[in-house]
C-alpha cells in the first residue's frame, strides 16, 4: 500500500503524459484525479496506522539504485509518522487541487499536459518524503524542481512565466548546492548516505572537527549550515526567496499546490527529518532561527503593500515558512511540522480562494481592479474569510494552535538567538493580520471596481499608484493567457461545483485541523503519536516549557492579530483612502516595501549581470583574444607564411596538406619504431 | 578465425564494410542508397558482435580478457589485443553510437556519400583498436590514425569554416601526440617492452615518472579536452557534420578519459598523486570558466560544445580523486556523456537540416509544431543539467563525492557548475523551444520524423534507464576500478609521497 501511494501518481503522469494526446484531456484529468484521491485515501490509513497504531513500519527496499565502494544507495520507502504526516499532506491537497484544476483549467487546450505535470510533481514529492536516504531525498528534491519548473512555464508564450521558470529552478540550485555538499560531508562523517546510519553516529559527532575547505570547522556545524542552505532554497527563505513571488506566473493551483502547501515545506521536512543532526549543532540552529524570523519578518512587510492577490499570498507563505523555521531552530521541531500540516491547509484554501476570485474576474489578479465582490461571490468570500481566520490565528481555528505554539516556542526556549525569533514571529504577526484583512477588505468590500461604472477608479488606481511605483506596469503585464478583458461585460460568478468541493473540504481543515491534531502533535500524546520520528535531546523540554510562560507573553500574538484587523479595517474601511495618502507622503518606505527591499534589483546588478559578462570576456578576451590567438592560429599563421614563402604548389585546400603531412609522420614514426627495436 | 579472436574481428569487420562500399560502383542514386545500408549494416553487424564479446567477458575480476597476441613486424612489436572492465564500456559506447551516425547522416549527406561512410568505418575501426590495444606501439598508431578521418569528415563535409576548424583540430592533436610518442620511446628503453600488460606492473623511477606523466598529458588533455586547450573543439564541434559532433563528442573525447586511466594513473601513480593538483585546478577551471562561456553563447552547437568541455571537468577531476567514487563516477560521467551529449547534438541536427542555421537567435516557440522534440529535448537538457533520474546525474554526484574526500575545496568550486549548467541549459531551452512562434521561417516546421523517433528514442531510453539503473556499467567497471585504486595505494604508500589534504575527524 505504502508503495503504491507512491507509484499511483507516476502512473497517472505517464498516461497522461504519454498517452494524453490519444485518450484526450477528459480522460487525462478523471485518471490522474481518480489516481491521486486512491493514493490520498491510502495516505489517511497509513496516518491512523502510524500515527496512532502501536508499532513502527519498517522501511521498504524497493531496489538498489547504485553502489560504488562503500556507497550504497537505494530506493526505499521509509514510512514512520514524520512521512505519514507529509503523505496526508501531499496527497490530500494535490488530490483536491487536481480536482479544482478540472474546474480551473477547463478551457485551457493542453490540459492534459498540466494534468501530467501536476502528477509528476506529486510523485517526485511522495518520493522525497518517503525517502530513506540523503541520495533519494535529493532526487525527490531536484524532481520537484523540475516539476515546479515546468508548471511555472507552463504558459510558455508568456516571457514572464518563462523568465519565472528559469529563475525558480537557478535560485532552488543554488540552494542544492549546499545540500550536496552537505550530503559530501556526512558521508566523510558517517561513511553513509542513509538515515539509520546517519542518525546511529550522529551521537558520537556532537563536538567532532573537520578540516574541509582549508578550514577547521565544528563538523555538524558546517554539515548542518550547507544542508539547511538547500532547505533555504527550496523553502525560500530570506536571501534565497526572490523565486517564489515570480513563481505565481503559474496557474494559481499550481500555486496552491506547490508554492504554499508542498514543495516549499520540503525544506522544513528536511531539517526535521535530520533533527538528530540539527539538535546537536546548536551553532546552526540559532542560524535557522535568525534566518527564519527575519524570512518572517521581511515577507510579511513586503506583503503589506503588494496589490497582486497571488503575491500578496505568495509573500504571506514566505513569511509563514519562516515561522516553522523558527520552531525548528528553537528545537521544538514538532511544532514546526504542525504548523506545516495546518498552513498547507489553509494556505491552499487562500490560494484556490483567490484562484476562484480570479477565475470570477476573468484572470484579473490586480486587487485594485476588484472590490465588492462579497455579494457576487459570497461562497468564495466566506472561504476565503476563514482561511483568513485561520491564517492570522483566530482561537480555535488551524492557525492559532500552530502559529501561536511557535511564537511560545520561541518565547519559553534559552537559545541563542530565540528573543529575536519571538520579536521577530510577533511583529509579523500583526503585520499577517493586517496583509491578509487588507486582502479580503480590497477584494471583497468597498466599491466595485469592474464593470461599467468603474472606468474612472480604473485611471485613478492605475494613475496614483504606477506613479509611486513601477508595479502598475508590471500588473497590466499579468492578465493572463486569455484576453477576456475585464471591461463593461464582466460579471463575477462563482465557480463550478468541482472547484467549490475543495474549498470547503480544505475550509474544514482551515477550521479544525489544529483542534482535533494539536494534543497529538504538540500536546500530551506527542510521544505516542512521534515514536521518535523527531529527535529532540535529553536537554530539550522546550515543549514543556512553553505551558509555562507569562500569560502576557502568550497573549501576544493574539493582540497583534486584533491589532492588524483593527487598522486593516480603520484604513481600507473606516477610511478609505488612507492607504493611498500613506504611499504619497512615505515614498521611500512605500517604494522599498513595494520593490521587495529591491533584492531582484540588487541581485541582478550584483550577481546575473556581472556573471554574463564575465561570460563574455572569458569568451571574446580569454578564448579568441588569448588562447587562440597565440596558441593556433598564431602557430598556423607563422606556418602558413613559410609555407607560402618556400612553396608555390597550392591547390587551395590546406586539409591536402595536413593528410600528407599526418601519413608522412606515421610512415617516419612506424619507421623509426620498427627499425628502432630490432 | 585464422588464429583470431573476437577482437580483431570487430576491428576487421569495418573495414570489410569500407571496401565493400568502396566496392560499390558509380555515382547514382542507387548506389548511394547501396552505401549507406551498407554501412548501416556493418555497424550493426559489428554492434551485435561487440555485444556477443560482453557475454563472455566476466565482469567480477579486473583481469584483461579475450586477449589475443602475435608478433608483428618481427621480434620486438606485439599485436596484442584485450579488454578490462573499464575498456570494454567504451568498446560498445563506440559500437553503439556508429548506426547512430549513419542513420543521422541518412539525408543530410548527399555528396560523396560513399567517401563519406567509408571515412565513417574507418574511423570506427580505429577507435575499437584504441580501446582494445594492449600494446603501446598500437595503441598509438590507432589513437592517432583516428585523428585522420576524423579530420576528413570535418574538412569535406563540414560548414563554411570547415579548412579553420579542421586545421585547428589538427595543430592541436598532433602536438600533443608528438610528445606521447617520445614518451612511448622513453618506457620502451626502460622496460624493454611495448607490452601493456607488462608495463602496468613496470615501476617507473620517480623523476622519470613525472616526465612522462607530462608527456602523455599533453596528448590526452588536448583530446579530453581540458582547459586551456579546449579551444578546437568548438570549432571542430560547429564545422562538423551532425555525424561527425556526434562521433566527436561521442568517443573522441573519451579517449583522452581512456588515457588517463589505462596509462598516466596506473604506470605513473607518484606522479599523479604529484600532479592532482595541477589537474583539479584546471578541472576546476573548465567547469566554472566553460559554464560561463556556454552562457553567453549565440550557437547552439558552439553552446553544447563548451558544456562538454565543463562535463569533461568533472571526469579529469574525478578520474584525480583515485577513489573509487571518483573514478567510477568520472567512467560513468563519459559514457553518459557519450550518447547524452550525442543526442543532443542529434537534437540540433534534426532543426539545422530543416532550417539550416544553428543560430539559437532564429528559433523561438517552436514546441507549438515540434511537440515531441520538445520531449526530447527536454529530457536531454535535464540529462546535461545532472537531475537525478537521468544517467547525467550519476556520473557529476559521483566524481564530486569522491574528490570531496581528497580536496573538499576544490569541490566547493567545481560544485558551482551545478548552478551554471542549470542557467546554461534552461536559457537555451527557453529560447529555443519556449516563447511565442512569431517567426514566419518557423510556421511550416514539422516535427521529429520516424527516421529520427528511431534515432533519439534509445539515446533517451538509456539516458533515463541508466538514471534510475546505473548498476550495468558501474559494476561493469568495479573490479578493474578497484584493481587501479589498490595499486595506486600500493605505489603511494611505498614512496610516501602522500602528502594530500584528507578531510580529518578529529
Amino acid at each position: 500500500m505504502h508503495a503504491a501511494i507512491v507509484f499511483l501518481p507516476l502512473t497517472g503522469f505517464l498516461i497522461a503524459g504519454i498517452f494524453g494526446r490519444v485518450i484526450g484531456a477528459r480522460a487525462s484529468e478523471i485518471i490522474t484525479t481518480t489516481l491521486l484521491f486512491v493514493a490520498a485515501i491510502f495516505s489517511w490509513i497509513t496516518f491512523v496506522q502510524v500515527g496512532l497504531g502501536p508499532g513502527k513500519v519498517p522501511t521498504e527496499v524497493i531496489a538498489s539504485w547504485f553502489n560504488s565502494g562503500i556507497l550504497q544507495v537505494d530506493w526505499a520507502l521509509r514510512i514512520d509518522t514524520l512521512t505519514a504526516v507529509m503523505l496526508v499532506v501531499v496527497t490530500s491537497v494535490s488530490a483536491l487541487v487536481h480536482l479544482y484544476s478540472i474546474g480551473y483549467m477547463h478551457e485551457d487546450p493542453s490540459r492534459s499536459r498540466f494534468f501530467a505535470y501536476l502528477s509528476l510533481f506529486t510523485f517526485t514529492m511522495l518520493s522525497l518524503v518517503t525517502a530513506d536516504n540523503l541520495v533519494q531525498m535529493f532526487f525527490g528534491w531536484e524532481g520537484v524542481g523540475l516539476a515546479s519548473y515546468l508548471l511555472i512555464g507552463f504558459w510558455y508564450t508568456k516571457p514572464s512565466a518563462c523568465a519565472a521558470a528559469i529563475k525558480a529552478f537557478v535560485a532552488n540550485r543554488v540552494g542544492d548546492f549546499g545540500f550536496l555538499l552537505g550530503i559530501f560531508l556526512v558521508f566523510i562523517l558517517t561513511r553513509s548516505v542513509s538515515f539509520d546510519q546517519i542518525f546511529a553516529a550522529a551521537p558520537g559527532l556532537a563536538g567532532k572537527h573537520l578540516f574541509v575547505f582549508g578550514n577547521d570547522f565544528d563538523a555538524l556545524t558546517i554539515t548542518c549550515l550547507l544542508l539547511f542552505m538547500g532547505a533555504m532554497g527550496k523553502s525560500a527563505q530570506f536571501l534565497l526567496h526572490t523565486w517564489l513571488p515570480d513563481a505565481m506566473e503559474g496557474p494559481t493551483p499550481v500555486s496552491a499546490l506547490i508554492h504554499a502547501a508542498t514543495m516549499v515545506t520540503a525544506g522544513v521536512f528536511m531539517v526535521a527529518r535530520l533533527s538528530p543532526l540539527f539538535e546537536q549543532a546548536p551553532d546552526a540552529s540559532t542560524f535557522v532561527i535568525i534566518i527564519g524570523a527575519t524570512t518572517a519578518f521581511f515577507a510579511a512587510t513586503v506583503g503589506l503593500v503588494q496589490n497582486d492577490i497571488k503575491r500578496v499570498i505568495a509573500y504571506s507563505t514566505c513569511s509563514q515558512l519562516g515561522y516553522m523555521f523558527v520552531a525548528l531552530g528553537v528545537g521544538a521541531y514538532s511544532v514546526g511540522v504542525f504548523h506545516l500540516f495546518t498552513h498547507a491547509f489553509f494556505k491552499a484554501l487562500l490560494f484556490l480562494g483567490a484562484g476562484s476570485v480570479i477565475h470570477a474576474m476573468h484572470h484579473e489578479q490586480d486587487m485594485r481592479m476588484m472590490g465588492a465582490l462579497r455579494s457576487r461571490i459570497p461562497f468564495t468570500y466566506w472561504m476565503m474569510v476563514l482561511g483568513t481566520l485561520a491564517l492570522t490565528g483566530f482561537p480555535l481555528t488551524a492557525g492559532y494552535f500552530s502559529k501561536d505554539a511557535i511564537i511560545e516556542a520561541a518565547f519559553a526556549s534559552h537559545h541563542t538567538g530565540a528573543m529575536y525569533g519571538y520579536v521577530a514571529t510577533v511583529v509579523a504577526a500583526g503585520l499577517t493580520s493586517f496583509y491578509s484583512w487588507r486582502l479580503v477588505f480590497m477584494t471583497f468590500f468597498g466599491p466595485a471596481k469592474w464593470g461599467a461604472d468603474a472606468e474612472v477608479v480604473h485611471e485613478l488606481a492605475h494613475d496614483g499608484l504606477a506613479t509611486a511605483g513601477a508595479h502598475g506596469g508590471h500588473a497590466a503585464d499579468d492578465h493572463g493567457h486569455d484576453d477576456h478583458g475585464h471591461g463593461h461585460a464582466l460579471d463575477p460568478h462563482e465557480p463550478p461545483l468541482v472547484m467549490r468541493l475543495p474549498l470547503l473540504i480544505l475550509g474544514a481543515g482551515a477550521l479544525f485541523a489544529g483542534l482535533l491534531f494539536a494534543h497529538l502533535f504538540i500536546g500530551e500524546g506527542y510521544e505516542g503519536f512521534w515514536k521518535g520520528a523527531l529527535f529532540t535531546g535529553p536537554d530539550n523540554h522546550i515543549l514543556h516549557a512553553m505551558e509555562e510562560i507569562p500569560r502576557l507573553a502568550g497573549l501576544m500574538p493574539t493582540i497583534m492579530m486584533l491589532l492588524g484587523f483593527l487598522v486593516a479595517l480603520y484604513v481600507y474601511i473606516l477610511r478609505p483612502g488612507t492607504a493611498h495618502s500613506w504611499a504619497q507622503t512615505n515614498p521611500i518606505i512605500y517604494n522599498f516595501l513595494l520593490h521587495k527591499w529591491y533584492f531582484d534589483e540588487i541581485y541582478n546588478l550584483l550577481l546575473i549581470r556581472p556573471i554574463f559578462w564575465l561570460g563574455r570576456v572569458f569568451w571574446k578576451r580569454g578564448d579568441l583574444g588569448t588562447i587562440d590567438r597565440f596558441g593556433p592560429d598564431g602557430v598556423s599563421a607563422a606556418v602558413v607564411d613559410v609555407t607560402r614563402r618556400v612553396v608555390k604548389l597550392q591547390t587551395g585546400y590546406i586539409y591536402h596538406y595536413a593528410f600528407a603531412m599526418l601519413i608522412g609522420v606515421a610512415a617516419i614514426v612506424t619507421y623509426y619504431v620498427v627499425g628502432g627495436v630490432h | 578465425m585464422f588464429g583470431f579472436g573476437i577482437l580483431s574481428a570487430l576491428i576487421a569487420l569495418p573495414l570489410i564494410g569500407a571496401v565493400f562500399v568502396a566496392l560499390i560502383p558509380g555515382d547514382s542514386n542507387a548506389s548511394r542508397s547501396s552505401a549507406r545500408w551498407a554501412a548501416l549494416i556493418t555497424t550493426l553487424i559489428t554492434f551485435a558482435l561487440s555485444v556477443y564479446a560482453y557475454t563472455l567477458f566476466n565482469s567480477t575480476t579486473a583481469a584483461f580478457q579475450l586477449l589475443e597476441e602475435r608478433s608483428w613486424f618481427g621480434s620486438g612489436l606485439v599485436y596484442k589485443l584485450g579488454v578490462d572492465g573499464m575498456s570494454i564500456l567504451f568498446l560498445l559506447l563506440t559500437t553503439f553510437l556508429m548506426p547512430f551516425c549513419i542513420l543521422a547522416s541518412w539525408e543530410s549527406i548527399s555528396m560523396r556519400v560513399k567517401e563519406y561512410m567509408i571515412a565513417f568505418l574507418v574511423l570506427e575501426c580505429l577507435l575499437i583498436g584504441v580501446f582494445t590495444a594492449l600494446d603501446t606501439i598500437l595503441f598509438y598508431l590507432f589513437f592517432e590514425g583516428s585523428l585522420i578521418p576524423m579530420f576528413l569528415i570535418i574538412g569535406i563535409w563540414g560548414g563554411q569554416r570547415r579548412v579553420y576548424a579542421s586545421f585547428k583540430f589538427f595543430l592541436y592533436t598532433l602536438v600533443g601526440s608528438l610528445l606521447m610518442l617520445l614518451a612511448v620511446m622513453a618506457m620502451y628503453g626502460v622496460a624493454g617492452t611495448t607490452d601493456i600488460t607488462v608495463l602496468l606492473k613496470t615501476a617507473f623511477p620517480a623523476s622519470m615518472q613525472k616526465w612522462l606523466w607530462l608527456a602523455f598529458f599533453a596528448s590526452f588533455a588536448v583530446k579530453m579536452p581540458m582547459w586551456p586547450v579546449h579551444t578546437w573543439l568548438p570549432d571542430a564541434h560547429v564545422e562538423a557534420p551532425t555525424a561527425g559532433s556526434v562521433i566527436l563528442a561521442g568517443i573522441l573525447l573519451k579517449m583522452g578519459g581512456y588515457g588517463f586511466v589505462r596509462f598516466s594513473l596506473p604506470m605513473f601513480p607518484e606522479a599523479s598523486a604529484y600532479f592532482a593538483p595541477l589537474v583539479f585546478a584546471l578541472s576546476v577551471i573548465a567547469i566554472i570558466y566553460t559554464s560561463l562561456v556556454a552562457l553567453v553563447q549565440t550557437d547552439m552547437k558552439k553552446l553544447i560544445a563548451y558544456s562538454s568541455v565543463a562535463h569533461m571537468g568533472f571526469v579529469t577531476m574525478g578520474l584525480f580523486s583515485m577513489t573509487e567514487q571518483g573514478v567510477q563516477g568520472a567512467i560513468f560521467q563519459m559514457v553518459s556523456h557519450g550518447f547524452v551529449a550525442g543526442a543532443l547534438f542529434l537534437c540540433v541536427g534534426v532543426v539545422y537540416d530543416r532550417l539550416h542555421t544553428r543560430e539559437i537567435a532564429a528559433y523561438g516557440g517552436i514546441v507549438e509544431r515540434m511537440p515531441l522534440y520538445a520531449v526530447a529535448f527536454m529530457i536531454l537538457t535535464m540529462a546535461n543539467v545532472g537531475l537525478p533520474g537521468t544517467s547525467g546525474f550519476i556520473g557529476e554526484f559521483l566524481t564530486m563525492m569522491g574528490t570531496f574526500q581528497i580536496n573538499s575545496t576544490v569541490v566547493l568550486f567545481a560544485a558551482t557548475g551545478v548552478i551554471f549548467s542549470a542557467a546554461y541549459a534552461l536559457y537555451l531551452y527557453r529560447r529555443v523551444i519556449f516563447g511565442v512562434l512569431e517567426k514566419a521561417s518557423l510556421r511550416n516546421l514539422l516535427d521529429l520524423s520516424a527516421r529520427e523517433i528511431a534515432l533519439l528514442a534509445p539515446l533517451l531510453g538509456l539516458t533515463l534507464y541508466y538514471g534510475f539503473h546505473p548498476g550495468p556499467i558501474l559494476d561493469g567497471c568495479a573490479a578493474s576500478v578497484e584493481a587501479l585504486i589498490r595499486g595506486y595505494d600500493a605505489a603511494i604508500s611505498a614512496s610516501h609521497t602522500a602528502s594530500l589534504a584528507l578531510p580529518i575527524v578529529h
